[in-house]
């Protein structure tokens, strides 16, 4: 299940921020991107994930391999931990959650409303989810946020896990998780302002 | 689906999830309406049906724009958009899990509304069934407004300006079942009518309703 991405230019709100982003992604690998804030990471992800179409270029990859994981987890505040992770599960037809609680240390919050977790243990649950979708390529975005030291080893021994089980994974994230990854820099990858707009000279963060 | 479904309709049960809140409109309505036009009980039974169609037609807009915006703010919209399930059968089950907390309470609760509006004896079975037939066309049309709107801050002003012009055919018709069924005429056109929207809406509309959500979580 390789992931290919060829010639490809995204745009946010109209405007184009990333162009002739070319990788692939053979499974078993890990991608990192890495880029300062409002350079693109986010809608990269996005439309990897098939959630907005590309301006120009193509996205190859089989139907329905991706599980992502945004900013926010998805998780609702009144259903309990098991509840939230069985709803996912029945999504996407898998059995069984107790391998998902335990790769995230969630035993003793199952009956928890996810309303009544921290910020840390939401993102543990969050990503706890990536585990029941039984999904090969996993897009995450900055997935490490507000979790502490020992919850980033259990994600990074996660995503070793998958990969080891021939999955493969894209991260967008700023600190180093320790794994054997390649790092893709998007910052080279700035679309050009197109001649004559005039003034517009490279990336205006407010601007976006 | 069944899971999606399963989980709308337990959240909506659980607190603060807006179940009953229409049903407690619609009995406001109900009960400031003889306060307001006075207590003369053949006036009322006039205007009964029109009331209390209006009265189900604006609780059900009540609730429309927590369909989408609560799993657009907490992302999980986003994961339903990535998850197998497809859009349209996102939208359909949404629309389904707010007929049943919302429509479906309506038409149970009618009979108790319409004896305080003294609704006459021969009116209470062709309320029951322009409801039963109506209020499944407001959730779709709903539901599409909603989709329209999604990922607005305050979205609710203007799903209602959208929603509103789309409702008035269903209010027309069904109100219109109700009437003629209170004054003991025969209501076989409008209930065709009233069907025929219903149908159609839950035929077309779950499609454009997937369209919309889409290109909103661009």
């Amino acid at each position: 299940m390789t992931l290919t991405v060829k010639d490809l230019t995204i745009s946010r709100g109209g405007i184009p921020v990333l162009e002739g982003l070319n990788f692939s992604l053979e499974p078993g690998h890990a991608l990192i991107l890495r880029g300062p804030n409002g350079v693109g990471k986010t809608t990269l992800l996005r439309t990897v994930a098939g959630l907005q179409p590309p301006v120009e270029g193509e996205v190859q990859a089989a139907p329905e391999s991706f599980a992502y994981a945004a900013h926010s987890d998805g998780l609702k505040a009144t259903l309990s931990v098991s509840e939230n992770l069985h709803f996912w599960a029945d999504v996407f037809g898998t059995k069984g959650i107790q391998q998902a609680l335990d790769g995230f240390d969630l035993n003793g919050l199952v009956d928890r409303p996810a309303g009544a977790l921290s910020a840390g243990q939401k993102r543990r649950l969050g990503l706890a989810r990536l585990l029941v979708t039984g999904r090969p390529v996993w897009i995450l975005d900055e997935p490490t946020v507000s979790l502490d030291v020992a919850s980033v080893e259990l994600f990074a021994n996660a995503v070793r896990a998958h990969l080891a089980e021939g999955g493969s994974a894209l991260i967008a994230t700023h600190i180093d998780l320790g794994l054997d990854a390649e790092v893709l820099d998007v910052g080279p990858f700035r679309a050009k302002p197109k001649s004559g707009t005039g003034g517009f000279d490279g990336l205006d963060e407010s601007f976006l | 689906m069944i899971s999606l479904l399963i989980r709308d309709l337990r959240l909506a049960m659980r607190a603060g999830g807006g179940f009953g809140l229409g049903l407690s409109f619609f009995l406001i309505v109900t009960v400031l309406v003889p306060f307001g036009v006075g207590p003369e009980s053949a006036l009322l039974a006039k205007i009964a049906p029109g009331i209390l169609w209006l009265g189900a037609l604006l609780a059900c807009l009540l609730s429309l724009d927590r369909i989408f915006a609560l799993d657009w703010e907490d992302g999980s919209l986003d994961l339903l958009a990535t998850s197998p399930l497809p859009m349209e059968g996102v939208v359909t089950v949404k629309a389904l899990a707010h007929w049943l907390t919302t429509g479906l309470p309506l038409c149970l609760a009618s009979p108790v509304f319409g004896l305080l509006l003294s609704l006459p004896e021969q009116g209470y079975k062709w309320l029951i069934v322009s409801l039963v037939l109506g209020t499944p066309a407001l959730s779709v049309i709903g539901t599409f407004g909603a989709a329209l709107t999604v990922g607005l801050k305050r979205g609710g002003l203007l799903l209602s300006l959208l929603v509103l012009p789309l409702y008035v055919p269903t209010l027309i018709f069904g109100a219109e079942v109700a009437r003629r069924g209170a004054e003991g005429l025969t209501t076989t056109t409008p209930v065709l009518m009233l069907a025929g929207i219903s149908a159609g809406t839950i035929a077309l509309l779950p499609f454009a309703s997937a369209l919309v959500l889409r290109v909103n979580l661009r």
